[in-house]
């Protein structure tokens, strides 16, 4: 056993922030080493630092791979050792072919001219090396985001990689296809590869790494070993947290009440191709105070079912019944849904949430805009009073609601898109992965907020890829399977065992009446 | 740095020069104005500013400004208008059609060109927003085609002349009878708008300024707020000066009214009317926005219509200006309002721009137009020049945003 990268004492500078202090970190060859942090914490910066993003001199300390300094000027020269970086935003071309893409930058070429029997021949081979089928001709944009990670690492290959980094890897992920992914990983480790993964998903980090080096504040907290039998989930998020997190859901008292909403029989079909069912039959129903999980894998319909019953925003051919208060409401476009007390937080805040590049109170304002304007002319002074008040209760850390909203953390992102849907005074919010990319701290606070509006009365549907959050929250657990309602538990029932089994559960869902 | 600021009086000059550079973005464009206003006054030695030249500057201008009025708000949604000057030259010969052929009063062949406009802007907003097509075929398709009805309603001749009173819009000025220089020091009814413009300026930006007070909201530095309200003070008198007062002034152009009106309305609901700030909404994230109940669909329909609008009203002021409805009126005029706009900061991607901004944009480039003429500058080179300041402008802003990011 042999180390074959160590980075001594980086400490890397922005403007105004120590992004770094003095961070260390050893990396054993054949390894998979872990790096844990909150968001913001570093992690991304260290291994910009290592792959040559920031260069040598913006930065101080040494880099020591195969016992060698090294002083990479840019990410050329960091894979010309060995060391290739996959980054969470894909960076695959949609348009050209497997094999064009693994040889991006490093074409096969005779003077010039890409000799494409080789390209392919040699891209069949990396594919078969990292378990992928699909043909190297086949065009990037067809196969999905979990075979389009493994074309990554086919690319990755093709480059000699001594050392892989990969961030976040699993992020947009199902199970299946994340269970194969570290299969893969493990595999590579085998033929002698050395990983360095970034991950907030503390259970594959169990699994699958040797050593996880934690990150806190651009300083190393502490590196814990599998070996020594420290690696456990706890213990990680202590070290991420710098403090106990004894409970990581709020306690809550539940006061439920009458029946807020009820959904009924709800078809959906495929937005383009009409003959395709993606949602069959489904009904559900919510209490005032209650707070109902909708549990499913990756593409059982989770979000297609919510953006359905809100004012139609996906799907064409829907049919079935929508109940408020006992009384059957029309929800066929967004402004009817919202008037009708129904608010959708969607699970991309930055694609479908926010207005990047405008302020807090104006995405604050966005949907409740007319409240603030009754003959059509917003009162500025009330929409700032309206915001302030929300940046105060929601705990939102920005100087002021002048802030821009593409500059906050995810977490804060997420209290504005929260409070946007407060403002809009719904019966019943849907709120689409309410802690997706936002750390461990932050998400305790969007519990609190979701317990806080249950006590107010509301509704509130949640759903979520993380079990374990959906029993830390819920009252009661839909599953939801390939577009079926599988069944539903009260949270005294419900096991992570008993949901997947509803989850994973296949067509016999026709014959469950629910 | 905050505890150096607390321990100094607030005036301090790094402070002072902190606060400019985060503000340079809005106050650039401003400055820019003015630098070029200076230069050309310098080297036509006083030439720029002269009662009757700052008076053409204006009429020649207005209806470029007009257009780049509803152009910044289409941009500002994300989209594009290349038909305007088509659309403008259409209703020019329209009205024309109406007045000669027909035999319309001009009041009637103003409206109905209005009108025309209006329906011009329903079939592009049709395309752009309920079938999806980008506005940038649509309004391509729309030059080609209002160009090409321009000149089948013509016949490819010119109609001319037009009824006094239509040409009144474009080139004429309030009531020059009233008050003939002969008999008065004074244009009167200029100067009584002019201070009439003066009092509401100052009283709407006190009035601003003692309600963010009252909320308790962050206020903009003392000095900085009557810097401000002195320059726009300043500004407004000079103006009056040159049109009402200086030797060989020929009192307010019509066509200024006009403009005055339009860039107050626009700027109040761009600024404060649920319409305008949808249209941000809709420009800074789509999805985010149709998810928020607003429905950009009709954004973008009404903008269009709105465009179709300004760009009849364009069409009828330069037609009347001219006397005359040719078939190739208007030509170039998109091109001219799309680069006041971005000059005047609007963004590529939307979601970003004014309309205060645009009509800088608009007057830097009347300027640089009307200051070459008169120093001599042969046409070629002043589309170099002008083709130029439009790349600075934009390379500025670019400069600008990633200064503010990094």
């Amino acid at each position: 056993m042999s180390t074959i990268l160590e980075m001594r004492s980086i400490t890397k500078e922005f403007p105004g922030v120590k992004a770094l202090q003095d961070v260390s970190i050893t990396v054993e060859r054949g390894h998979v080493h872990a790096i844990c942090g909150e968001n913001g914490a570093g992690k991304s910066t260290l291994m910009k630092v290592l792959s040559g993003v920031y260069p040598h001199g913006t930065y101080s300390g040494d880099i020591v791979f195969e016992g060698e300094s090294m002083e990479f000027k840019d990410i050329r020269d960091s894979e010309k050792s060995g060391i290739v970086i996959i980054h969470q935003e894909l960076a695959l071309s949609p348009y050209l072919s497997i094999a064009e893409n693994i040889f991006l930058g490093n074409e096969r070429a005779t003077r010039g001219f890409i000799d494409w029997d080789e390209t392919n021949a040699e891209a069949a081979k990396l594919l078969a090396r990292v378990g992928l089928g699909d043909s190297p001709t086949t065009v990037v944009r067809e196969i999905g985001v979990g075979k389009q990670q493994l074309v990554e690492i086919a690319k990755a290959l093709s480059k000699n990689v001594k050392l892989l980094i990969l961030d976040e890897p699993t992020a947009a992920l199902n199970d299946e296809d994340s269970a194969h992914l570290l299969d893969l990983i493990r595999h590579l480790k085998g033929q002698g590869i050395t990983c360095i993964i970034i991950s907030h998903k503390l259970n594959e980090i169990k699994a699958i790494a040797d050593e996880v080096t934690i990150i806190r504040d651009g300083r190393t907290i502490e590196t814990l070993a599998l070996a020594t039998g420290d690696i456990s989930e706890d213990r990680i998020i202590k070290g991420m947290v710098g403090r106990d997190l004894e409970h990581r859901y709020p306690d809550r008292s539940v006061a439920i009440g009458e029946e807020i909403f009820r959904v009924e029989d709800w078809t959906v079909h495929h937005p383009t191709d009409h003959d395709r069912t993606i949602i069959h039959g489904a009904s559900l129903t919510v209490r005032a105070g209650e707070v109902v999980g909708i549990a499913g894998l990756m593409g059982a319909g989770r979000t297609e079912l919510a953006m359905s019953i809100f004012g139609r925003s996906y799907g064409s051919r829907i049919s079935g019944r929508l109940f408020m208060r006992g009384e059957e409401i029309q929800a066929r476009t967004v402004p009817e849904a919202i008037r009708n007390g129904l608010a959708y937080a969607t699970e991309d805040r930055k694609m479908y949430g926010l207005n990047l590049i405008e302020d807090i109170k104006r995405n604050v304002s966005a949907a409740g805009l007319r409240k603030l304007a009754p003959r059509g002319w917003v009162d500025g002074g009330a929409e700032h009073v309206v915001a302030e008040g929300y940046r105060k209760s929601m705990n939102i850390k920005a100087p002021s609601v002048d802030a821009i909203t593409g500059k906050l953390s995810g977490g804060n992102q997420q209290k504005v898109v929260l409070s946007k849907w407060l403002y809009s005074d719904p019966e019943l919010l849907i709120l689409d992965e309410p802690t997706r990319g936002i750390d461990v701290g932050a998400k305790y606070e969007i519990y609190t907020i979701i317990n806080s509006l249950a006590a107010q009365g509301k509704a509130v549907i949640v759903i979520s890829s993380e079990l374990p959050e959906l029993l830390g929250i819920c009252d009661r657990v839909y599953a939801l399977s390939e577009g079926h309602i599988t069944g539903e538990l009260p949270i005294e029932q419900a096991t992570p065992e008993a949901l997947m089994v509803l989850m994973t559960k296949e067509k016999e869902a026709d014959h469950v009446i629910g | 740095m905050s505890s150096a600021s607390a321990t100094r009086p607030a005036s301090s000059r790094s402070e002072v020069l902190g606060f400019l550079t985060s503000r340079l973005r809005q106050i650039g464009i401003f400055v820019a104005l003015i630098v070029i206003v200076l230069l050309f006054q310098v080297l036509t030695e006083g030439r720029l500013l002269t009662a009757g030249n700052v008076s053409n500057i204006i009429v020649q201008n207005s209806y470029i400004l007009i257009l780049a009025i509803g152009m910044v708000m289409i941009i500002i949604a994300g989209h594009i208008d290349l038909s305007v000057g088509s659309v403008a030259a259409f209703v020019g010969a329209m009205t024309g059609v109406m007045v000669q052929d027909w035999g319309l009063p001009w009041w009637a062949a103003i409206l109905l060109g209005l009108l025309v406009g209006a329906i011009v802007g329903c079939w592009q907003g049709f395309w752009v927003a309920y079938v999806g097509i980008p506005a940038f075929i649509v309004t391509l398709a729309g030059m080609l085609l209002f160009r090409g009805l321009t000149q089948i309603v013509l016949g490819n001749t010119q109609i001319t002349p037009f009824p006094n009173e239509y040409r009144q819009l474009g080139g004429g000025y309030l009531f020059p009878q009233l008050f003939p220089a002969a008999t008065s020091p004074a244009e009167w009814i200029t100067v009584g708008l002019g201070l009439l413009t003066l009092v509401m300026f100052i009283g709407s930006q006190l009035r601003g300024r003692m309600k963010r007070a009252k909320l308790n909201l962050e206020t903009e530095p003392a000095w900085w707020f009557i810097v401000k309200v002195a320059f726009g003070a300043g500004l407004i008198l000079f103006l009056t000066y040159l049109l009402g007062v200086a030797p060989g002034s020929r009192g307010t152009p019509i066509v200024l009214i006009v403009l005055g009106v339009l860039v107050v309305v626009y700027t109040a609901v761009m600024n404060r009317s649920v319409f305008g700030r949808h249209i941000y909404a809709v420009g800074g994230n789509r999805h985010a926005a149709d998810l928020s109940g607003i429905q950009s669909r009709k954004i973008d329909f009404y903008l269009f219509v709105n465009m179709g609008v300004l760009a009849a009203l364009a069409g009828i002021i330069f037609t009347g200006r001219l006397n005359s409805a040719g078939p190739g009126a208007g030509n170039l005029f998109e091109l001219d309002a799309i680069a006041a706009s971005f000059i005047g900061g609007a963004a590529v991607q939307g979601g970003v721009g004014t309309v205060v901004g645009a009509i800088t944009g608009g007057l830097i480039m009347g300027v640089l137009n009307n200051g070459m003429s008169l120093l001599g500058v042969s046409t070629d080179y002043q589309q170099f020049i002008k083709g130029l300041v439009l790349l600075l402008a934009v390379a500025f802003d670019v400069w600008n945003k990633r200064r503010a990011r990094g």
